[in-house]
C-alpha cells in the first residue's frame, strides 16, 4: 500500500512539473453548477448564456462595462419608429466553415421565437426579421421599442444550413426527443467547443477563423470550465492552483483567500436586487384566517415593515460587508437607474410601531415569511435576521425557508402565489428598467406580473409602464421610469433589501487580467493569462 | 442453487416496483421541476405548456404506470436537466461510482482485516492502541469532514494530490477506468480512502471482537495443544471463523458505500452516480431520481444475493445441511 502511495505521489509531482513547463496557456475556471445546454435558444440561465456567447455570435455584443459593441452587425440605423436596419459583417464563417449570411439571421429569429424557447423573451417585441440582401436585414417591431438594441446580445445566431441538415429546428426541452443542438453548437463566436462532459467539464478553444481573431484581446489557448458544487472543494481547488479562477467565493472564505499571496479576491456589485414582497391582493391574510383583514393592503403597514428592517445591519453582520443596501428595485448599471432616488428606507423601529398603531395593528399580527435557502447569497440567514427585527415591532414572523424548487413553486403562478410575505431576487434580462416594471411591478396586460407574487398593482405605475415600453426618447423615457419608481417607492410596493456583492477568487500567478462583469460570469474574450 | 438465484432475482423485481412506487409518491414533495427548467423570463403560459408536455399534471398513479411501461422497454426517459437519455447518463456515470466503491471496499478489507487481526492478537501492544484510537476518529468524524481535511492536507498544503475531479482515464470499450494510469490513481486515491475510512474502522473493530471471542474457544485451545503453528491457528482457523459476520457486514456496507458515495462524490466533485442524483434532486429531475433509486434497489438485492452465496463458500455446514435437506 505504502509503495503505491509513494509511486502515486511521485507520478503526480512529475505530472505537475510537466504541466508547468508546457507553454500552452490553459485557463481553468469553476463555478457551482454546470451549464444547462448549448442549444442557444433553449435555456435562459446566467452561466449557460455566457458559455453560449463564447461560442455563438450575436448581432451586438455586450462588453464587461455593459456597453454595446458590434459583433455580427457592423452598423445599425433606425429607419422609422418600428423598423431598424442592420448591416451584417462580411466574410464571417461558422465553426463548421459555412458562411454567415442574412438567411441565418432570419432563420435564427424563427427558431428563437418558437414557444418552447426560453430566449423568446428577448425578441418578444419583434414582429418580423427580413432579408434585404445577403448582408443587410431589417427588424420590424410591433410598436416603437426602445429596448430592442439592449436585447440584441440575447439574440443568438445559428447556421441555417447546419441546423436544417440535422433537422434541429425545434427547441426540445426535457420530454420527447433529444435535442441535437444542445450538444452540437455551431456558431460564429470566438471559441469553439472541444468537448462537453456533463457535470464534469466544458472545453473550448479559440476559433482561428473568427472574424476578429487577429485583434483578440485574450491569449488563452484553451479554456476548461469545471463545475464544483461544494464550496470548500472549490476554495481548495483554487488554493492548490488546480484552477485559475472560481466564483462565488463563500463570504466566510474571502479573508482566507486574500491571505494567500497567489490569490486575489475581486469584489464588485451584482445587478441582482434582493427584495421582499407583500401579498396585496387577498382580502384576508393567510395567517389571519377569520379576521377578514389583510394588513398589507394598508400602506402604513408596509411602511412600518420598511422602517423596521435594518438593511445596514444585514450588510454588516449577515453579508460581512459584501452587499449594497438599496431602496430601488434595480441596481446601478441597469438602463434607466435613477441614482438620486436610491435611498434605502431609514431604520426607525419607533416610527414603525407608531405606523402600526395608526393602522390599527398596535399589537402586531402573525405572518409567514417565505424564503429560499439555496438560491441567493446567505438567503436564509437574511430572513433569519429579519425575524427578530420584525418581532421588535410586534410582528410574529413564522419563517418558512426551503429549497428553491419548492420556494419558487409556492410563491409563483404554479400555486397561485401561495404566499403572504416572501423573498425574491431579480436581474432584468435586458438590463433595462422596463423588464422589472413588467415582471415584478405591474399586473395588467399579457406577460405582465409573472413574478409579481404579491400582486402589487397601481394603475399609475401600470400606465407609466405602458408608456415606457414605447417611448424612444431617452430623457423622456428616463423621466417616466423615475415617476414610476417614485410611486412604487413611496407606497412601498415591494421592499428592496440590497444588491449582493460578487466575489471571485483569481490566481494572480497565472492570470494577468480578467474582467468581472456585474452579471457574475466570465467572458473568455477578456481573459489574459501570464 | 440455480432455482434459489432465480427466485431471488424474481423477488428483486417486486422490490424495485415498490421502490419505484414509493419514490414516485415522494416526488410531489420535492417541488416543481418546471421552474428549474425555464428561465425567469418565461411566461406563465410557457410554463403551463411545459408542465402539460412533461405529464406533470397527470395523477401520480398514471405517471407511475406510464414510467414503468416505458422502463420495461428499457426507456427510462430523458433527464429534465440535461436533455439526454437517463440510461446513457447512468451508463456514463456508473463506472466512476463502481470503481470508487470497489476500491474503497478493497481498501477497507485489505487494511481493516489485518489491523483487526493484529489488534485481536496483540491486545496490549502500543500499535494496537494507536490503531484503536485512529479507528475512533474514523468512526466518529463524518465523511465530508474527513474528505475536506484530506483535501486540505494532501491537496492544498502538500500539493501532492489533485483536489477534485476524475482524470487520467483509459477507455476500455465504453468503461472508462482510473486504474490503468498513475494520474487516474492520483485522482481516485483520496475519495476512495475517504469513503473507505468508516468501513475500514468498522471492519477492524468487528474482526478484533470476533478474533477475541474465537481465540477463547475450545477448538483453538485444542489446536494449540496439538502443537499447530500459531500462524496456522490464527489465520487458518481463527480468522476463517470470524469471516461470516464480516462478510454479512461488508455486504451491507457495500450498499451503504454506494449511498455514502453521494457525500464523497460531492466533496471531491467525483463525476459518478452520487453527483448525478444529488444534482438531480436539487433540480427535481424526476426521471433521474426514479431510475437511480430503482437501480440502487437492484444493487442491494444483488449484493445480498452474493452475500448469501458467499456464506456457502465460507461455511461448509450450510452446504451439508442443504444437501441433507435435498435428500428427503
Amino acid at each position: 500500500m505504502r509503495k503505491i502511495m509513494l509511486a502515486t505521489t511521485a507520478a503526480v509531482l512529475l505530472a505537475m512539473a510537466a504541466s508547468a513547463s508546457a507553454q500552452e496557456k490553459v485557463f481553468r475556471y469553476s463555478t457551482t453548477g454546470d451549464i444547462l445546454g448549448l442549444d442557444p435558444h433553449n435555456n435562459n440561465e446566467g452561466p449557460t448564456n455566457t458559455m453560449k456567447s463564447n461560442i455563438f455570435g450575436r448581432l451586438i455584443h455586450r462588453t464587461g462595462d455593459l456597453s454595446l459593441e458590434p459583433d455580427l452587425a457592423t452598423e445599425w440605423t433606425a429607419k422609422s419608429d418600428t423598423v431598424w436596419e442592420f448591416k451584417l459583417r462580411p466574410d464571417v464563417t461558422f465553426h463548421n466553415g459555412n458562411p454567415f449570411t442574412a438567411d441565418d439571421v432570419v432563420y435564427s429569429f424563427k427558431r428563437q421565437t418558437q414557444e418552447a424557447s426560453d430566449m423568446a423573451f428577448a425578441l418578444s417585441s419583434v414582429k418580423d426579421v427580413r432579408k434585404v440582401d445577403d448582408l443587410t436585414i431589417e427588424i420590424e417591431t410591433d410598436g416603437p421599442d426602445p429596448t430592442l438594441l439592449l436585447n440584441m446580445p440575447n439574440f443568438y445566431i445559428v447556421d441555417q444550413e447546419f441546423m436544417e441538415e440535422n433537422d434541429a429546428f425545434e427547441v426540445v426541452k426535457g420530454a420527447g426527443f433529444q435535442n441535437f443542438a444542445n450538444t452540437h453548437p455551431n456558431g460564429t463566436g470566438p471559441y469553439k467547443l472541444v468537448e462537453w462532459v456533463q457535470d464534469n467539464r466544458v472545453v473550448v478553444e479559440p476559433f482561428e477563423q473568427h472574424w476578429d481573431y487577429a485583434n483578440r484581446e485574450s491569449n488563452i489557448d484553451r479554456a476548461v470550465f469545471t463545475p464544483i458544487g461544494n464550496d470548500a472543494t472549490r476554495v481548495a481547488a483554487i488554493l492548490s492552483g488546480e484552477i485559475d479562477l472560481m466564483y462565488p467565493v463563500p463570504l466566510q472564505d474571502i479573508a482566507r483567500l486574500e491571505a494567500d499571496p497567489n490569490v486575489d479576491v475581486l469584489q464588485g456589485p451584482e445587478l441582482r436586487t434582493i427584495f421582499l414582497g407583500f401579498d396585496q391582493w387577498r382580502d384576508e391574510l393567510m395567517d389571519m384566517p377569520g379576521s377578514g383583514k389583510n394588513p398589507f393592503k394598508d400602506q402604513k403597514v408596509r411602511e412600518a415593515f420598511a422602517h423596521a428592517i435594518d438593511t445596514k445591519a444585514i450588510q454588516r453582520v449577515v453579508m460581512r460587508g459584501a452587499s449594497t443596501p438599496t431602496g430601488l428595485m434595480i441596481a446601478p448599471g441597469i438602463n434607466g437607474f435613477p441614482e438620486e432616488m436610491n435611498i434605502p428606507y431609514e431604520y426607525d423601529p419607533e416610527k414603525s410601531k407608531q405606523l402600526l398603531e395608526e393602522a390599527g395593528y398596535a399589537d402586531g399580527f402573525p405572518v409567514t415569511l417565505d424564503c429560499p435557502n439555496d438560491r441567493y447569497v446567505n438567503d436564509e440567514a437574511i430572513c433569519t435576521a429579519i425575524v427578530p427585527m420584525l418581532e421588535r415591532i410586534g410582528i410574529k414572523v413564522n419563517l418558512n425557508a426551503q429549497t428553491k424548487s419548492l420556494h419558487f413553486n409556492k410563491i409563483g403562478a404554479a400555486e397561485n402565489n401561495n404566499t403572504s410575505f416572501y423573498m425574491l431576487g431579480w436581474t432584468p434580462g435586458s438590463y433595462d428598467a422596463y423588464n422589472v416594471l413588467q415582471n415584478i411591478m405591474t399586473m395588467d396586460g399579457e406577460g405582465h406580473g409573472a413574478w409579481n407574487s404579491g400582486r402589487y398593482s397601481n394603475p399609475d405605475v401600470e400606465r407609466l409602464t405602458d408608456e415606457i415600453a414605447v417611448t424612444i426618447d431617452e430623457d423622456e423615457r428616463n423621466d417616466l421610469i423615475r415617476q414610476a419608481f417614485k410611486i412604487h417607492y413611496d407606497e412601498v410596493g415591494h421592499l428592496p433589501l440590497h444588491q449582493q456583492a460578487l466575489a471571485w477568487g483569481v490566481r494572480n500567478d497565472t492570470v494577468e487580467s480578467v474582467v468581472q462583469r456585474p452579471f457574475n460570469d466570465v467572458d473568455l474574450r477578456e481573459v489574459v493569462m501570464k | 442453487m440455480l432455482a434459489f438465484i432465480i427466485q431471488r432475482l424474481a423477488q428483486s423485481i417486486l422490490v424495485m416496483l415498490v421502490v419505484g412506487l414509493i419514490s414516485f409518491s415522494l416526488f410531489q414533495f420535492v417541488g416543481d421541476p418546471v421552474n428549474n427548467m425555464v428561465g425567469q423570463e418565461a411566461t406563465i403560459e410557457q410554463r403551463e405548456a411545459l408542465r402539460e408536455k412533461l405529464g406533470l399534471n397527470d395523477p401520480i398513479p398514471v405517471r407511475f404506470i406510464k414510467w414503468v411501461g416505458l422502463a420495461v422497454q428499457g426507456d427510462f426517459g430523458l433527464s429534465y436537466r440535461m436533455g439526454m437519455p437517463v440510461a446513457d447518463l447512468i451508463a456514463q456515470r456508473l463506472p466512476a461510482t463502481l470503481e470508487l466503491v470497489a476500491l474503497s471496499a478493497v481498501m477497507a478489507l485489505a487494511i481493516g482485516v489485518p489491523m483487526g487481526v493484529y489488534t485481536g492478537l496483540h491486545r496490549h501492544a502500543w500499535l494496537s492502541k494507536v490503531f484503536l484510537t485512529v479507528s475512533l476518529i474514523g468512526i466518529s468524524i463524518p465523511t465530508f469532514l474527513i474528505g475536506i481535511l484530506m483535501i486540505l492536507f494532501f491537496g492544498v498544503w502538500l500539493g501532492w494530490l489533485p483536489t477534485f475531479g476524475r482524470r487520467g482515464l483509459v477507455d476500455l470499450g465504453g468503461w472508462e477506468t482510473s486504474f490503468l494510469t498513475l494520474e487516474g490513481w492520483s485522482y481516485i486515491i483520496m475519495p476512495a480512502f475517504t469513503l473507505a475510512l468508516f468501513q475500514l474502522t468498522l471492519i477492524m473493530r468487528l474482526v478484533r471482537a470476533e478474533m477475541l471471542e474465537v481465540l477463547r474457544t475450545d477448538f483453538i485451545k485444542f489446536a494449540r495443544a496439538r502443537g499447530l503453528k500459531s500462524r496456522s491457528i490464527n489465520f487458518g482457523h481463527a480468522l476463517k471463523n470470524t469471516l461470516v459476520p464480516v462478510i454479512t457486514i461488508m455486504g451491507l456496507q457495500i450498499g451503504s458505500l454506494l449511498a455514502f458515495s453521494i457525500i464523497t462524490e460531492t466533496v471531491f466533485q467525483w463525476p459518478g452516480m452520487g453527483l448525478l442524483i444529488i444534482q438531480g434532486i436539487q433540480f427535481v429531475d424526476i426521471p433521474i431520481m426514479s431510475s437511480y433509486l430503482v437501480l440502487i434497489a437492484l444493487f442491494f438485492v444483488v449484493i445480498n444475493l452474493i452475500v448469501d452465496l458467499l456464506y456457502y463458500a465460507v461455511d461448509p455446514r450450510l452446504r451439508v445441511e442443504r444437501t441433507a435437506g435435498g435428500a428427503h
